[in-house]
């Protein structure tokens, strides 16, 4: 099998044949908000059933949910603010599924024993702030806050900040300031794994980009070729010039519309062929304008200079590790410079190096 | 006027001379002993300052000599057995003879025979291209051609070929420093040793994939079929991971398996043509064009 970004990877091929559903599988549409499973539990089961962090970055959720000793989490927070433009998944899953979002809500609650959640939405969402809200008013202990709109909203430190004012720590992960977040699409998918018996094998994926005949949302198996997708979407326009998996961010273009959607995959866009070819690098101004757009406070001309030239000792020391390659150095360069390409080399020299160190 | 001149020139010849008696005894103080071979051997280093040899410099590798006991594991690929010698002697040393060894590239994935089935048009950057994605062909082991290679190369003896988007490596330039080798992020350019007149013989081909994809992605992939392994009289060849590898070593340079090979993965270079030419046989012979 062909992954994303074209190199070959063990998978399973499954044969199917029509559908055949066992028993354990509540495939009827009620809604089920009563939680009969303790918070050991939820967890076993998100574990079972595969589910995972479905923002893109398929963290497992059942790590997530565990707090290890000598931690506290009195927050949970889950994500509704889009992680990238062009995308709407969670925007529609809310505004369809908005009730089985807060039951996930609360079922993750349970499972981590808090008694707060505050669900972030972006305010260019109205609707679906007014009808998570409304819907919010029968569960209690959750919070609906409208967001600023901005990338990257929906990255989990910047939501965090937005939310409680804590700022995580570099190198430190949410649950040092004591929150956890997930997103609405996890809650959901945690909803029907617990209340439905369901394992992860469907999520929401977006298909959209400015000439594709039928934009959209799609509620698609996982490992659905791509292809399938576009043509469900209308086809391949004839003036695409990239297939993006994922956001216009921090997407990767596919070089083979053949590949698999997987649980990370939030969104396809395709991308005209006049806007998709970069333009020319000229050299670094200092403008500075990659530090102010950083949303990590790192200097990404630095460390693109630092690993262009191979310093990679130094550019783990300028913490070229904390980056979470949003891609808004890159977007917002006046001279067209690919900071992000060399961070993201840099970013991985590092972490093969620290590993090397640690078996030494 | 003239008083306060020669006030000032006095003080001031005063004060050179403390200062010189000074810096004299911390000189003498703190002198480090250096073994003055040291500067006689790199005198006879070539001063490239390549890193070949495995050390950080010619510098660091006179040393080295200096301080080994014997010259088992210590080569400077650059000036070769004339240098050792004269190292070895200056030293009295005997040197053991290293065969020479010349770069060659696995991968002969030319645009014709490795069709591009995408467009990459980020940084000209090996690195970047082989951390994004397989790159613009469907072969994941082949060449990116963006020259990380021809960057790394400080003697100027490789360049990338308009017509094979390959590149090319000028056996005459070569010192084997493995530079190159280690720049390459697919691990595709292999130190091979060097053969009178320059002769080669080798898989041109890096692909682990089992024969269909494999040549699906590029007409002269090696596709494992075996049947050079078989053809050949001298054991040289293996199959490890559906490739093949010629063990330079062992070869005798017959060109049988060259002959048998289907796809033409085995290339052989700077070999007098053969006398009579049967079959599709020089199709096998599609080289990089030698400078």
């Amino acid at each position: 099998m062909i992954d994303a970004t074209g190199f070959r990877q063990t998978a399973v091929y499954i044969d199917t044949r029509g559908d055949e559903w066992i028993d354990t599988i509540d495939r009827s549409g009620d809604i089920n908000r009563e939680i009969k499973l303790s918070p050991e539990e939820i967890i076993q089961k998100c574990l079972e059933t595969g589910i995972v962090g479905l923002g893109g970055a398929t963290f497992p959720s059942h790590v997530k949910l565990t707090v290890p000793a000598g931690k506290r989490c009195d927050l949970l927070i889950i994500n509704g603010a889009e992680c990238e433009p062009y995308l709407t998944s969670d925007h529609r899953l809310m505004l369809e599924k908005g009730e089985e979002i807060l039951t996930g809500t609360t079922i993750l609650m349970k499972a981590l024993r808090v008694t707060k959640a505050y669900i972030g939405i972006e305010n260019n969402k109205k609707d679906a702030i007014g009808h998570i809200t409304k819907l919010a008013e029968g569960f209690p202990g959750i919070t609906v806050y409208a967001l600023k709109v901005k990338y990257p909203q929906g990255a989990e430190k910047q939501l965090i900040k937005a939310l409680t004012k804590r700022e995580v720590p570099s190198g430190k992960l949410p649950l040092d300031v004591n929150a956890v977040v997930h997103n609405v699409g996890t809650a959901f998918a945690v909803y029907e794994a617990v209340q439905k018996n369901k394992p992860l094998f469907e999520r929401v994926v977006t298909i959209t980009g400015k000439s594709v005949p039928k934009p959209g949302n799609y509620f698609v198996r996982t490992g659905t070729p791509v292809r399938f997708l576009i043509e469900a979407a209308g086809g391949i326009p004839e003036n695409t010039g990239k297939i993006l998996s994922g956001g216009p961010m921090m997407g990767k273009a596919v070089s083979n519309p053949d590949i698999p959607v997987v649980k990370g995959t939030s969104g396809i866009v395709l991308i005209p062929a006049d806007e998709s070819l970069r333009n020319e690098m000229m050299p670094c101004i200092r403008c500075a304008k990659c530090v102010m757009a950083c949303p990590l406070h790192l200097e990404p001309y630095l460390l693109m200079t630092l690993s262009e030239k191979g310093d990679f000792e130094r550019a783990g020391r300028e913490r070229i590790t904390d980056c979470m390659e949003c891609g808004s150095c890159s977007y917002t360069c006046p001279a067209d410079r690919p900071l992000l390409d060399y961070i993201r080399l840099g970013k991985s020299t590092v972490i093969k190096m620290a590993r090397k160190q640690m078996i030494k | 006027m003239g008083h306060t001149i020669i006030i000032t020139v006095i003080s001031l010849s005063l004060l050179a001379l403390l200062a010189a008696v000074i810096l004299y005894f911390i000189a003498q103080k703190f002198k480090v002993y250096e073994d003055p071979r040291i500067d006689e051997v790199q005198a006879l280093l070539p001063a490239a300052n390549c890193g070949g040899c495995g050390f950080a410099g010619c510098r660091n590798f006179a040393e080295a000599l200096v301080k080994a006991e014997t010259f088992d594991g210590l080569n400077c690929p650059v000036g070769g057995a004339p240098v050792m010698a004269e190292a070895a002697q200056a030293l009295g040393k005997e040197a053991p003879v290293v065969d020479p060894l010349v770069a060659v590239l696995l991968c002969n994935g030319t645009p014709e025979q490795r069709p591009r089935t995408s467009v990459y048009d980020g940084v000209p950057d090996c690195r970047i291209a082989h951390n994004l994605y397989i790159g613009e062909t469907d072969c994941s082991y082949g060449c990116l051609g963006k020259g990380d290679c021809v960057t790394a190369c400080t003697f100027g003896a490789i360049y990338m070929s308009k017509e094979t988007s390959l590149p090319v490596i000028i056996d005459d330039k070569c010192v084997a420093c493995g530079n190159c080798v280690k720049a390459c992020p697919r691990n595709i350019i292999e130190l091979r040793k060097k053969a009178k007149k320059d002769r080669k013989i080798y898989v041109a081909c890096s692909n682990c994939d089992k024969g269909g994809p494999a040549r699906r992605a590029c007409k002269v992939a090696c596709i494992a079929c075996t049947k050079c392994v078989k053809v050949c009289k001298f054991d040289a060849i293996t199959i490890e991971n559906n490739l093949a590898y010629i063990d330079a070593l062992k070869c005798t340079f017959c060109r049988k398996c060259a002959t048998e090979c289907p796809t033409g993965s085995i290339l052989e270079i700077n070999f007098p043509p053969k006398k009579p030419a049967p079959e599709a046989q020089n199709e096998t012979i599609k080289v990089n064009p030698e400078v």
